[in-house]
């Protein structure tokens, strides 16, 4: 029998909680128990699909640039070097503009 | 139309009612299956939603799954206020009080192992995000375009720069604080970073983390998040809680139903 000591005041929660922090507890944590009537939530094509909206996958996390957590002090993600080579791409475009426009000055400057 | 049973939780048997007004998933109020020293709580479901079929369909229906999720959430709610509820997953459904009262007995051990486990203890969520940039907040910069293809390239170093130090900064302030509550904190959990469609939040999500603290040291816990809270510009931490145990209940049963 438990009597629950005060507890602070809800944060974030009742009517006004966010759906994705819901989603993510009813449908992704909690005991699993198959019942009389079985569905396999992974099998629902469009949950899977909401799934991954509400809980990006660690893959897709790792896309997105968030693989700190596997104690990887660097945010080393391929979503952050594919912005890299565009944008080194895109200024050799740009630096290859300026030498045709002055070369000379162009040389000097370049980094 | 007979109805099935739709279970959204095993407790310890408990003395406090419910409140008289709860409603549960289609409006049914939660009913208790006690047996053998523990309680399923249930709604009665019409089969016309809740047979395989149905239901199926109505996963893929994410307004139908919203409302049951808010109503399942809002039944462990109740219950977490006045006992230490050990909360299914969404869609767990038996045929009648006797399947139900078989799947208890069948997990009998399990169960009183994780309630153990869990007894007085509740869950808090801690999101930090980092804001989302704001156009260039370099004074005296207009966004016209760059005079020379060496303004361009200094620009564009400065957001750059700007931008990883954000980054920089985010991650160990979200490393640190994660230390730190892991603390003062029984377990935590990592979760994988919400997509800002369903959460609606700004920003991007870095820290999605469940602490599971006792009741009795939740307010210190607060207050520490709290404290955290001011003093990292462009860097933004959010509490949620308290919530049932629900991230820490399922090790007893994982990969027992191949989920």
């Amino acid at each position: 029998m438990t009597t629950p000591s005060r507890l602070p005041e809800p944060y974030g929660q009742g009517g006004g909680a966010n759906l994705a922090d819901i989603l993510e507890r009813v449908l992704d944590k909690g005991v699993v128990i198959a019942g009389d009537i079985r569905i396999n939530l992974l099998d629902i094509e469009l949950l899977t699909i909401k799934l991954r909206l509400v809980v990006a996958s660690v893959d897709k996390a790792k896309e997105m640039g968030i693989d700190w957590w596997e104690s990887d002090p660097a945010l080393s993600s391929r979503a952050r070097r594919d912005e890299l080579a565009r944008e080194n791409a895109e200024l050799r475009e740009r630096l290859a503009r300026l030498e045709e426009l002055e070369p000379s000055r162009a040389r000097e400057e370049a980094p | 139309m007979t109805g099935l049973r739709y279970v959204y939780a095993v407790c310890r048997p408990f003395g406090t009612p419910l409140q008289a007004q709860l409603t549960g998933v289609g409006g049914d109020p939660p009913r208790l299956v006690p047996h053998h020293g523990l309680v399923a709580v249930v709604s009665h479901v019409p089969e016309a939603d809740f047979a395989e079929e149905p239901l199926r369909a109505h996963l893929e229906d994410l307004d139908w799954l919203t409302g049951v999720a808010r109503a399942h959430q809002g039944v462990i709610d109740a219950l977490t206020t006045v006992t230490t509820p050990l909360p299914l997953r969404l869609g767990t459904v038996f045929r009648d009080d006797s399947g139900v009262r078989t799947m208890i007995e069948a997990r009998e051990e399990s169960f009183l192992r994780t309630l153990e486990r869990l007894e007085g203890r509740v869950e808090w969520g801690v999101k930090v995000y980092v804001e989302p940039e704001r156009p260039t907040d370099a004074p005296a910069e207009p966004a016209a375009k760059p005079a020379s293809g060496r303004d361009y390239l200094r620009q564009r170093r400065m957001r750059t720069k700007a931008q990883d130090d954000l980054w920089q900064r985010a991650e160990t302030f979200a490393t640190r604080l994660h230390e730190t509550l892991s603390e003062c904190a029984e377990d935590s959990r990592l979760h994988a970073p919400q997509n800002p469609a369903l959460s609606g939040a700004a920003g991007r999500n870095v820290l999605n983390a469940a602490y599971l603290v006792p009741r009795a040291e939740s307010e210190e816990f607060v207050e520490r998040v709290d404290r955290t809270k001011d003093g990292a510009p462009g860097i933004r931490v959010e509490l949620t809680g308290p919530w049932a145990a629900y991230s820490f209940a399922g090790e007893e049963t994982a990969g027992e139903e191949g989920a």
